[in-house]
């Protein structure tokens, strides 16, 4: 057994997280910075910071994820680190020209409380930040929150630094993109384009992180959110945040700046929150839904009829991030299935609240957010009573080979199968992609371990 | 695309001296300043002299990482008995995770594994203001009511240090409050505290030095040919295959350092009789203060290449200087040669004249350029992510090496003669014998190897390396993962030297028959020729005029 020292039997735990079902603020930050185009992310602390965070982004994209960082030493620790920020921003201007620098803190320029603000006007002052450049920069402690609040904080900078208000609202909606893949991303612009409305996606890693192998090394590729779009976002008429945890915050900011309504869904994994994000961007966006997506839908609905009976009462466990397992958790009840232990490190209300509404029928279901809600406690959840498939990010691996249960890799980091880069798993397309995946891993999993005699040739 | 001029010319290749100054023109006065005293061209001869060690300039994109990574991460991180808990906020422990594919292989589904697990505090805001040592012993207790590991290993987090949290008086108070033996000790790891990862090696081996080694006297099993090995830590089941290979020769392993480890193993270590490093920037610390208080000599090994390998087997069977060893380690690598060089010969055709670069690591980026040589490959450019001059320069040149602030933080422990166990495995005479055949305490860098004219670079910015690549195209350029993509990008394969690319092993006579088949696959596969599509070619936007 791999996870040899996991038993049934539950400790109150106070202190002690083993096997985490998250990480922390700066990644995130740094993987929203990506989505900006043109941008280098730079991370303000030890250098050891940034290297976890580049290997942890490259591993999952198999892309380059360029950043720079601060390469803190013992001195910058106990006198501060704006000498180092401020030569970082010539070094970086000078030599990798970047049109913006995004800079993230850590727990070590947050415990000593290095003020962002005043070192990024000194480097200005200084004359260090060329002009026509910009340096933005969010707080990002790790010790507070988790990587979706990193997320949420640098999306929040980016509305800070550029969303603007002229007198002349546009016929445009912004759709702020929750934590999902650039796959996703796209899936989403082709909605919008499908509808023919008018959109600003923003952040947009699609081109950004999965961009084509050409023979020459792009630092800032073709794709991203342009600074003149991110502009223009606060003279859209309306936002949809999709996903409350990683983008709500975006979207109150630029209301209270810019006086653009908003609107939160869920990021559109599973049939009904895909209905309700194209019902939102529909009215919102003012334009009807076009029978081409009506038609993809009735597809989707097609394919569950077809195999109800494989899903049918099958008992899930999930662990991965908010944003992400309410709708997915709310897709499985749709296709009758058990979602019955979930859990994530991030917490809050929210999460609470949807998964008691959605479980509500399913009295057994357990789930788990914040401190300690962590892959030993679902592990051990799961030691009590076994399910039929765990879906989660790649550390679930040891699980599922442990119990012998069927898995989906879904999630952040998913860094020992491709795929997540191509095939979304948001709108009726990702629904319908994420049903197969389901389905194969059934069928596949009972053509290899029934009876013989049980074999079936049509399924 | 790579010109004529700068093409291999006598086996050197030409234009690398304008490349180091050109490429430093890019950066600003201060920075290129400092970036020249790190570029240097090679020249066994007369090595010169080259910075290494130092800061990283904030900003330039560099490969390396921190201490806690060095510590944690790299050589304590294979064990598999101990429970090593991360004091912090749940990003460090996190990414050091699983990440590094250190191998393991207990003898029973009954022996302790942890390796599969990630145990942090978790660190929240609260701890940080008010303090997180009582979070910290609680999660000890925890760890041990839910798992009773024989150790349990505190590793420091940049705030740690800062809000002056002591894991040391933690741990002794959790030795003295769960008792029965638990073995438990913290290090001072936090990332900031030297220039890369480096520092963090040097505070772990302090720790393992007072901590588990020599705390089991007991010998067992044979009491001839017993060794350790240092600096080998299990990548892609390297150790694996370096087992096997002490196994055939009769060779008693007592411990790896870390590769495939147990704590008892450590705590035996000082039972062996010769000590091997094979990592020398991360180890060689353990070493010496094993030679200072137990009389174990070392020897530098570097069993990363076929030759190599064999040189190893035949220094090992030297020391010991048995006949019936001498003669078993022959028999070995003959058998084992004659495999080798039946791949080798398949495959040398299609590698012979090609260019590679290496630039990993404290050791790796010297290594491997044996298996380079091996497939008739040229080494043009290397260097260390976060070696010292001694790396480059060999060991002669630590007297002079100046120690600076960054290295100054770094506890020195003394280490004496220990006071019954001190028992010299040689004779003065008998070392000064063997001392031509097997340079005891010796180690003589990376430019000892590489040829005249040669580009060697420490601390390799993102800048440089793309450079290298765009002027000199090489057929396999060796980095990590940060990198890796990048270059693939410009149409160069990369070899990743920390992960292998989830190849391996790449250590020992098989590893060397692994190796030379992955970069005939490099350097062979079809995919690399078919990057631009048919419309983009001159001809066939001609035709399309033509029509």
């Amino acid at each position: 057994m791999l996870l040899r020292h996991t038993t049934a039997k539950e400790i109150e735990r106070k202190a002690l997280t083993v096997n985490p079902a998250k990480t922390c603020q700066p990644v995130g930050a740094m993987y929203a910075a990506l989505g900006l185009h043109g941008c280098l992310p730079h991370s303000h602390g030890s250098q050891g910071c940034c290297s976890y965070h580049r290997s942890a982004l490259t591993r999952h994209f198999k892309e380059p994820v360029m950043a720079a960082t601060s390469s803190f030493s013992e001195g910058s620790s106990v006198f501060g680190g704006s000498s180092n920020l401020v030569s970082a921003i010539e070094t970086i201007f000078t030599v990798y020209d970047p049109d913006v620098i995004a800079v993230h803190t850590t727990c070590l320029s947050e415990t000593i409380g290095d003020d962002l603000t005043q070192i990024v006007s000194k480097a200005n002052e200084d004359g260090k930040i060329p002009e026509g450049k910009k340096v933005i920069y969010c707080n990002t402690p790790s010790y507070v929150g988790t990587h979706i609040t990193g997320y949420s904080n640098q999306l929040a900078s980016f509305i800070k630094f550029f969303s603007t208000a002229t007198p002349k609202k546009r016929n445009v909606v912004n759709l702020i993109a929750g934590w999902m893949e650039p796959s996703d991303m796209r899936e989403i612009k082709r909605i919008a384009s499908v509808m023919e409305a008018r959109v600003i996606l923003f952040p947009d890693m699609s081109g950004v992180l999965d961009a084509p192998l050409t023979g020459k090394f792009e630092m800032y590729p073709a794709g991203g959110t342009t600074q003149s779009e991110m502009t223009a976002t606060g003279d859209s008429k309306f936002t949809i945040g999709l996903g409350a945890y990683s983008t709500e915050d975006a979207c109150v900011k630029l209301e209270n700046k810019c006086r653009v309504k908003f609107e939160v869904v869920e990021i559109p994994i599973g049939l009904k929150a895909t209905d309700r994000f194209i019902v939102s961007l529909s009215r919102h966006a003012n334009v009807p839904v076009p029978d081409s997506l009506t038609e993809e839908r009735g597809r989707l609905i097609d394919l569950i009829a077809d195999n109800s009976k494989y899903f049918w009462g099958k008992r899930v466990a999930l662990f991965g991030d908010p944003d992400t397992l309410i709708p997915l958790t709310e897709y499985l009840v749709t296709l009758d299935m058990k979602p019955v232990y979930i859990v994530t490190g991030t917490s809050g209300k929210h999460f609470d609240e949807e998964m008691a509404r959605i479980l509500k029928d399913i009295p057994e279901a357990r789930f788990k957010s914040g401190e300690r809600a962590d892959m030993f406690q679902l592990h051990q959840w799961i030691k009590q009573e076994s399910v039929d498939l765990l879906i989660g990010n790649s550390y679930g691996k040891y699980m599922a080979r442990d119990e012998q249960i069927p898995f989906i890799r879904l999630g952040f980091p998913v860094v020992d199968r491709p795929g997540h880069n191509f095939f979304p798993y948001t709108g009726y397309a990702g629904a319908t992609n994420l049903a197969i995946r389901i389905l194969e891993k059934f069928l596949d999993h009972q053509d290899r371990t029934c009876n013989e005699e049980k074999v079936e040739f049509q399924m | 695309m790579v010109e004529e001029k700068d093409k291999v010319k006598g086996g050197v290749i030409t234009g690398l001296q304008a490349f180091r100054d050109e490429v430093i023109t890019k950066y600003p006065k201060k920075v290129a300043k400092k970036r020249a005293k790190s570029i240097v061209l090679s020249d066994p001869e007369q090595i010169p002299e080259i910075q290494a060690n130092v800061r990283t300039i904030p900003g330039i994109i560099t490969q390396r990482g921190c201490t806690y990574a060095g510590c944690k991460g790299v050589v304590l991180g294979p064990t598999r008995d101990i429970v090593n808990i991360t004091h912090g906020p749940i990003g460090c422990g996190f990414y050091s995770w699983l990440t590094r594919r250190n191998q393991t292989k207990p003898v029973s589904g009954e022996e302790a594994n942890f390796i599969p697990y990630c145990f942090s505090t978790d660190m929240q805001d609260s701890n940080i203001v008010f303090g997180g040592e009582e979070k910290l012993k609680q999660a000890i207790r925890e760890a041990y009511e839910l798992f009773h590991p024989k150790a349990i290993a505190i590793f420091s987090t940049c705030p740690v240090g800062l809000i002056g949290d002591d894991v040391h008086r933690v741990a002794r108070h959790m030795m003295e409050e769960i008792g029965g033996g638990i073995n438990i000790f913290g290090f001072s790891c936090e990332g900031y505290r030297g220039v890369s990862q480096s520092a963090g090696h040097h505070i772990a081996n302090n720790g393992l030095f007072k901590n588990l080694i020599g705390r089991d006297d007991e010998v067992r099993g044979s009491l001839k040919y017993r060794v350790n090995l240092l600096g080998e830590y299990n990548i892609g089941g390297d150790a694996f295959e370096l087992e096997r290979l002490f196994e055939k020769c009769g060779i008693n392993l007592v411990a790896t350092f870390s590769g495939n480890s147990t704590i008892e193993s450590f705590e035996n270590a000082h039972t062996a009789d010769l000590n091997m490093v094979m990592c020398h920037r991360s180890i060689n610390y353990v070493a010496e203060m094993m030679e200072t208080a137990f009389g174990i000599p070392w020897i530098k090994v570097q069993p990363i290449g076929a030759r190599s390998t064999a040189k190893m087997l035949r220094k090992i069977a030297r020391y010991f200087g048995e006949q019936e060893l001498i003669d078993k380690v022959e028999e070995v690598v003959a058998g084992e040669m004659a495999e080798v060089d039946a791949v080798k010969a398949t495959i040398y055709p299609k590698t012979q004249g090609k260019l590679s670069m290496l630039f990993v690591g404290g050791s790796r980026a010297h290594h491997y350029q044996d298996l380079f040589e091996e497939l008739g490959m040229t080494t043009i450019a290397a260097g260390y992510e976060f070696g010292h001059r001694d790396d480059y320069e060999g060991r002669r040149v630590i007297p002079s090496i100046q120690i600076d602030a960054d290295s100054r933080n770094i506890e020195e422990i003394t280490v004496g003669r220990d006071a019954t166990r001190y028992n010299p495995r040689k004779t003065e005479e008998e070392l000064k014998v063997l001392e031509e055949d097997l340079e005891f305490a010796e180690y003589k860098g990376i430019m000892n190897q590489m040829e005249k004219g040669t580009l060697v670079i420490d601390d390799l910015s993102h800048y440089e390396m793309e450079k290298l690549i765009e002027r000199y195209h090489p057929d396999v350029f060796c980095a990590g993962i940060k990198e890796k993509f990048c270059v693939q990008k410009m149409g160069v394969p990369l070899k990743q030297l920390h992960n292998y690319d989830v190849g391996g092993p790449y250590a020992g006579f098989k590893g060397a028959i692994n190796f030379y088949k992955d970069i005939e696959m490099m350097v062979g596969a079809t995919i690399w020729k078919e990057i631009k599509a048919p419309w983009e070619s001159e001809a066939y936007i001609e035709a399309q005029y033509a029509y």
